[in-house]
């Protein structure tokens, strides 16, 4: 069972790669954000995923509690800052 | 108990893999949005059930489903306000033909 959560979380970390992409080389600011979002959803998963491979799940599930509200509120902060700045 | 988890995973993981090939192939950024803002809720709902029923009906379990349901939540709101700001700094959005739709009046008041 630990090595199905494991092959998961290195497809799921493959998927990261393939979102940096769009990180990268998005043509827009707004295009980066939706790559970095998506990221940030993905490693919440792969954070849970660990914590059940390395058996201790109680420290992993705060972390990845942790993470999801940080990723959202930094979402909301920068869409928020970047509305009134008008960055193309 | 053990399918339950893997096939929820095994779906969760379907549903990131439809949304990292939206976020690469759509051509403007409102259908990149469009794409992963939903498949990824999904996903990561799904593959946070799948965990759950992994992790039993124990405290940790209840947390898992707690993220779940926060993601759940958040997600949709965090993609509103994203669009609403690309929407307001004039990303112009993808047209067939090209032409720009400032010709029109992009926000009909």
């Amino acid at each position: 069972m630990e090595r199905f959560f494991l092959t998961v979380s290195i497809l799921l970390g493959l998927f990261v790669f393939l979102c940096l992409y769009r990180v990268v080389f998005g043509p827009g600011i707004f295009n980066r954000l939706v790559g970095a979002s998506v990221i940030g959803t993905k490693t919440l998963t792969i954070l849970v995923l660990i914590g059940f491979v390395y058996g201790r799940i109680d420290m992993f599930v705060d972390i990845s509690l942790v993470y999801a509200l940080l990723n959202f509120i930094v979402t909301i902060a920068v869409a928020k800052y970047f509305q009134r700045k008008g960055a193309m | 108990m053990e399918i339950v988890a893997i096939l929820l995973l095994c779906a969760g993981t379907f549903f990131y893999l439809t949304g990292t090939v939206g976020l690469l192939r759509f051509p403007d950024f409102y259908s990149r949005m469009h794409a992963t803002g939903k498949s990824d809720t999904l996903g990561t709902l799904l593959s946070l059930l799948g965990l759950a029923f992994y992790a039993g009906f124990s405290f940790t379990g209840v947390k898992i489903l707690f993220i779940a349901v926060f993601i759940f939540l958040t997600s949709p709101t965090a993609t509103h306000a994203l669009l609403r700001a690309a929407f307001d700094s004039k990303v112009p959005p993808w047209t067939k033909d090209g032409r720009s739709l400032r010709d029109k009046e992009v926000r009909r008041k």
